[in-house]
């Protein structure tokens, strides 16, 4: 035989482990996670998140049992040297219907919560003031507001304490809705209409992501919530129902030289829409209010005249893959178009 | 044979538990069938062209094919000469059947219905397809035991391999008695 | 028709040593050569999966990283998922299977040896077609699941995902084709006196897998069917401007897919059910409802698949009752973990490295089977699917499981099959860097997923909170791959080790430690009589004074030759029709010269 044998692992395993579990707790209950589902803002994520919780204490108790006795047997019946050879015990009934019960016991007290959240927030709301509908595709959101007839993309704005029903449809591939702040995921699959509702309960800006793969540039398709106070919201509403409006910067040679090329060469009008103009592109996003956004290429850049510019003009530098094509623009048209588009708020 | 802990010989079981597999992909067919079925957006559709009475038939034809194989094992048992005839009348059936499925299809192919062209048409062709696919497996295999039984090397110790093979057919005609049933009886033809 | 030559070409010669060269090895039926040609390409294509691995996660190392391309990095993570689940963990546990199952019912080959060849053959041909998408054109990149209609040829253009069914199709008919052997071979060819109660569990757990495989496969066949003739023939089984249903592909895959993952775990269950016991000096608590258990999850098994779909919106009721169902499937999951707790208890345990191997598992596994639980609750899991969160739970049970299980098998019976021990320090330290490394690297991926970080991401954006868990990662990864590194020194320099492991070095209760090690060709002199479960232990084996009659099957390559026609065929399917015809021929004449040839 050769080798000697290892010393007892035992209690250097508790610690390792536990120093791991302590380390990464804290870091999870510290720090900013905008995007977490630990931090719910809403009626279905408050309910989901709770019923998390239930379930995760008692997964902590199975835990705590288990690897308890785990370390305790492999402690206390180490081979000694001179001991007897172990009694052979082949079953003890009582104690084996006891472990198979209690994890049955357990299971009721985590299915029965289940059941009821399930049911609860996989049925309609009684009513449902805010309607949006939601059109994925490869890689970037269009909201639809079929109520208030607006059409946006990646920006999706919200008045706080309203129930907000969406309708999940795909123009391409399967895609997955998800703004872990205020609700669960829901798909969006080509050929059905797949529902989602939630009602935030407060203000504020909260980062989302499609949760499907869906093609080169999955990773890069983000989005934003907007949840804002009633008047906000209308605000919001009104601008964007306004047909493509230019902050007129006095003689702002830039914007004009870009307006002209955003309907002329450039040719960006045969994928894109401006309201009020003859723009009427529906492959890209709406961009009739594009300057008034956070950000730009599905929540990816922050909206200034350089990363606007910059996407024009390298679209596949920032979405490899993506449908937008290079127009062969030169860079100083590239800022020009995006100076255009700056000023459409 | 070999000792066996069941006293069943090895080939058998193998055959049983590949059927079992199979009735699984045979079951896969039927559910996308059963779940795409009357889902089709573009014609033509299933109760214009299924043609029963004319699927009756070469049902019927396979179906007696089961019969000339049941009496080809029991010939191969008793060292009976006529074996060599079941053999190849049970081969000679799933033929005429085969051949039925052809014109089938070639004449849903002269009335539009190409593969690619609805959903009826992907799920009729690939699960009629699949099986016809296994009765060929299946005709060729009873072909080259009727050459064994013409060279007088199919005696009674060799039932075994014709058991086997019968097990398969059986199975083979099975799924089509299946079949005929879900995609033919259960459509909304009545047959032109 | 040709046939081999028995005389010239057995495998058996004069006092049941093996004859060289690699001819012999292209042409073995023997289930100890199959065993080891499985594990060793198991082996190398766990290597090949490790490095996509390591790729992964140093591309997620920091935020926003250009080490990949988006591109790359998608061809990385599918294929990692293909290769690890299909060309490593279940290849290593085939070899586990071949080598041992035979010894363990004291038979002296499987019921089907050349079959048994084939099922090899295909699988190597299988795994080395898909890998060889990486030097033509691309590997698929969808994801091992690759939903439809991604994988519609709009959206997929280029040749990855023919490949995809093309390899998958070959190494899942060698799976199935293994499993009936196996079936075949534990059900008939059991030593007078082994009644199932008294099989090892390893035994008993490959039974059930067996079946498994036969039974869950089926439906991914015909899934990848339907996607071949989408992509080349323009049908519309996932069309959806045809009528077609993206979320039928969901539905063939999961159907599969579900009881795949009880095919990867259930025989890292029999190892430990094996070794636990054998180092613990005590019988298995509880053998009965060991069995039992396993059996159940096999069953339960195929009614669980909808809970990887929780968010397509099937509805409540499905929902509810997939969601109740995997409740359920923890019930014998979990006892089994008691079981093994009891085993230990009471007895005398020896720390060498099978035993580290399986306690580590079971430590594991508890942890990824209570994060399996919390995404049993379908509005939970809401939150959970597609993130991180599952990530972190499949790695603790498949890597934690699984390839625990894997290499507590490795260190136990690499002393049957070679006749030496693998190094016990070189071991220990695997060990404990392979459990850090492993912890490190999976164990942050839990709060990842729960702060909101998806899967199949080549980037995420700085900001979110997500940097200290992936570069805590990526760490865990670096360690795992020294302690890889560490378990190969081992293996190379054991095989060159004093031949020194007797018959039965572990002092274990089953039959395959009744045998020399290695074993001779024919496993044993004379087939052994047993009279008990464990019967090592209980004096319950008999070898009869006179030895039966037997022949050992001869070598083939018959079945090299199907498998070669059937690899052209598949090719046949990118390449051209003709090649396509040539490769059916090919394999038409092979089954022909097998089926002529004579085995004896």
């Amino acid at each position: 035989m050769t080798d000697g044998r290892p010393r007892v692992p035992g209690h250097r395993r508790i610690l390792m482990f536990a120093a791991l579990a302590i380390a990464s707790v804290v870091a999870a209950c510290g720090g900013d996670f905008p995007q977490s589902s630990l931090r719910p803002q809403s009626d279905v994520a408050r309910e989901i998140d709770s019923l998390f919780r239930g379930i995760f204490w008692w997964a902590m108790a199975v835990l705590v049992v288990v690897e308890g006795a785990l370390i305790v047997a492999i402690i206390r019946f180490r081979e000694r040297p001179g001991a007897p050879k172990p009694r052979p015990v082949h079953g003890h009934t009582l104690l084996e219907i006891g472990w198979t019960l209690a994890p049955a016991i357990i299971l009721i007290f985590i299915g029965v919560p289940t059941m009821i959240t399930l049911w609860r927030i996989d049925r309609p709301p009684e009513r449902s003031e805010v309607r949006v509908e939601v059109v994925g595709h490869q890689w970037w959101w269009e909201f639809n507001y079929p109520d208030l007839g607006i059409t946006t993309a990646n920006e999706l704005h919200v008045p706080v304490g309203k129930t907000v029903d969406l309708r999940l449809r795909s123009a391409d591939v399967i895609h997955s809705f998800w703004f872990p702040r205020v609700a669960g995921k829901r798909d969006l699959v080509p050929g059905r209409v797949n529902q989602l509702w939630f009602t935030p309960d407060s203000v504020g800006v909260y980062p989302g992501q499609c949760a499907e793969f869906c093609g080169t540039s999955h990773a890069l398709m983000a989005m934003r919530l907007h949840v804002e106070a009633e008047e906000d919201f209308e605000r919001w509403a009104e601008q964007q129902l306004r047909e493509a409006v230019e902050i007129e910067e006095a003689g702002d040679p830039l914007v004009s030289v870009g307006r002209d090329l955003f309907f002329g060469a450039g040719g960006c009008i045969s994928c894109h829409q401006i309201r009020g103009t003859v723009a009427a592109g529906v492959l890209g996003p709406d961009l009739t209010h594009v300057g008034g956004r956070e950000t730009i290429a599905a929540g990816v850049l922050e909206n200034t005249l350089d990363n606007l510019a910059f996407w024009i003009n390298e679209p596949h530098e920032v979405k490899p893959g993506n449908l937008m094509l290079d127009m062969g623009l030169t860079d100083e048209q590239a800022r020009q178009v995006a100076a255009y588009l700056l000023s459409l708020e | 044979m070999e000792r066996t802990s069941t006293g069943v010989p090895n080939e058998k079981m193998l055959m049983w538990a590949f059927i079992g597999s199979e009735c699984m992909l045979f079951g896969s067919l039927i559910a996308t069938y059963l779940a795409y079925r009357g889902r089709s957006i573009v014609g033509p559709y299933e109760e214009e062209l299924l043609n029963i009475p004319f699927i009756t038939v070469t049902t019927f034809v396979l179906l007696m094919s089961s019969l000339m194989m049941v009496l080809a094992l029991s010939a191969v048992q008793r060292g009976d000469p006529r074996s060599k005839l079941f053999l190849l009348l049970t081969a000679l059936l799933g033929l005429v059947f085969l051949a039925g499925q052809v014109f089938e299809f070639n004449h849903f192919v002269h009335e539009g219905l190409v593969l690619g062209q609805n959903l009826f048409s992907g799920t009729f062709f690939l699960t009629t397809g699949f099986h016809g696919a296994h009765v060929t497996v299946g005709v060729i295999w009873l072909l080259t035991l009727w050459a064994m039984a013409m060279r007088g090397r199919l005696g009674p110790e060799k039932s075994l391999k014709v058991e086997v093979a019968g097990l398969y057919w059986h199975f083979v005609d099975v799924v089509w008695i299946v079949l005929f049933t879900v995609i033919y009886l259960m459509s909304g033809a009545s047959g032109a | 028709m040709a046939t081999a030559d028995a005389a010239v070409h057995s495998e058996r010669k004069a006092g049941g040593t093996y004859a060289g060269g690699l001819w012999s090895w292209i042409t073995t039926v023997d289930h100890k050569r199959i065993g080891i040609l499985y594990f060793l390409s198991g082996l190398f294509f766990f290597l090949v999966g490790g490095l996509e691995a390591l790729l992964i996660r140093l591309q997620l190392m920091v935020p926003e990283n250009s080490l990949l391309s988006a591109e790359v990095y998608n061809q990385l993570f599918t294929m990692h998922g293909l290769t690890m689940v299909l060309f490593a963990v279940m290849p290593m546990a085939a070899g586990a299977f071949n080598y041992i199952v035979p010894l363990q019912i004291g038979a002296r080959d499987v019921a089907f040896p050349r079959l048994n060849a084939f099922s090899y053959w295909l699988f190597l041909f299988g795994a080395l077609l898909l890998n060889a998408s990486f030097f033509l054109g691309g590997a698929p990149d969808a994801g091992w699941f690759a939903y439809a209609n991604l994988t519609s040829s709009q959206f997929s253009p280029g040749h990855g995902m023919d490949f995809y069914v093309l390899g998958l199709a070959l190494a899942g008919t060698a799976s199935i084709v293994a499993a009936l052997n196996f079936i075949v071979t534990i059900i008939n060819l059991r030593a007078p006196g082994l009644t199932f109660m008294r099989l090892p569990l390893f035994t008993w757990m490959t039974l059930v897998v067996s079946f498994l495989i036969i039974l869950a496969f089926p439906p991914f066949t015909i899934g990848t069917i339907f996607l071949l003739f989408d992509r080349m023939f323009g049908t519309l089984f996932f069309e959806p401007s045809g009528g077609g249903d993206p979320v039928l592909w969901q539905h063939l895959f999961w159907i599969f897919g579900h009881p795949e993952v009880y095919i990867l775990i259930l025989p890292a269950f029999g190892i430990i059910s094996d070794v636990i016991p054998t180092f613990s000096k005590k019988p298995l608590f509880g053998y009965p409802v060991v069995v039992y258990s396993g059996i159940l999850i096999g069953f339960l098994g195929f009614g669980v698949w909808a809970h990887h779909m929780f968010s397509v919106g099937l509805g409540p009721i499905a929902n509810s009752a997939f969601s109740g169902l995997t409740m359920l499937i923890a019930i014998p999951t979990g006892v089994k973990i008691f079981n093994w707790i009891a085993t230990m208890w009471g007895g005398s345990i020896r720390f060498r490295a099978p035993m580290l191997f399986s306690i580590g598992l079971v430590a594991m596994f508890t942890i990824g089977g209570l994060s399996g639980v919390m995404h049993a609750s379908a509005p939970a899991d809401l939150q959970q699917t597609d993130t991180y969160f599952v990530v972190a739970h499949f790695h603790y049970v498949l890597f934690g499981g699984t390839i625990f299980g894997l290499f507590a098998g490795i260190y136990y019976w690499f002393p049957k099959v070679t006749g030496r021990f693998l190094g016990e320090r070189l071991a220990t330290a695997h060990f404990w860097l392979f459990f850090i490394g492993m912890n490190l690297t999976f164990f942050p991926m839990h709060f990842a997923g729960l702060h909101g970080m998806p899967r199949r991401t080549f980037t995420y954006p700085a900001g979110l909170g997500f940097e200290g868990y992936n570069l805590a990662s990526t760490v865990g990864a670096v360690t795992t791959l020294l302690a890889v590194l560490l378990f190969l020194l081992n293996f190379l320099r054991s095989l060159r080790s004093e031949a020194t492991a007797g018959a039965n070095p572990w002092e274990a209760s089953t039959l395959e430690w009744a045998t020399s090690s290695p074993p001779p060709v024919h496993n044993f002199d004379v087939t052994p009589e047993v009279t008990s479960r464990d019967p090592l232990w209980h004096d319950g084996i008999a070898f009869p004074a006179v030895r039966e009659e037997f022949h050992m099957p001869n070598p083939s390559y018959w079945p090299l030759v199907v498998a070669g026609g059937i690899l052209m065929a598949a090719a046949g399917a990118l390449v051209g029709l003709p090649v396509a015809l040539l490769g059916v021929a090919v394999a038409l004449a092979g089954i022909y010269g097998w089926s002529f040839e004579p085995i004896h």
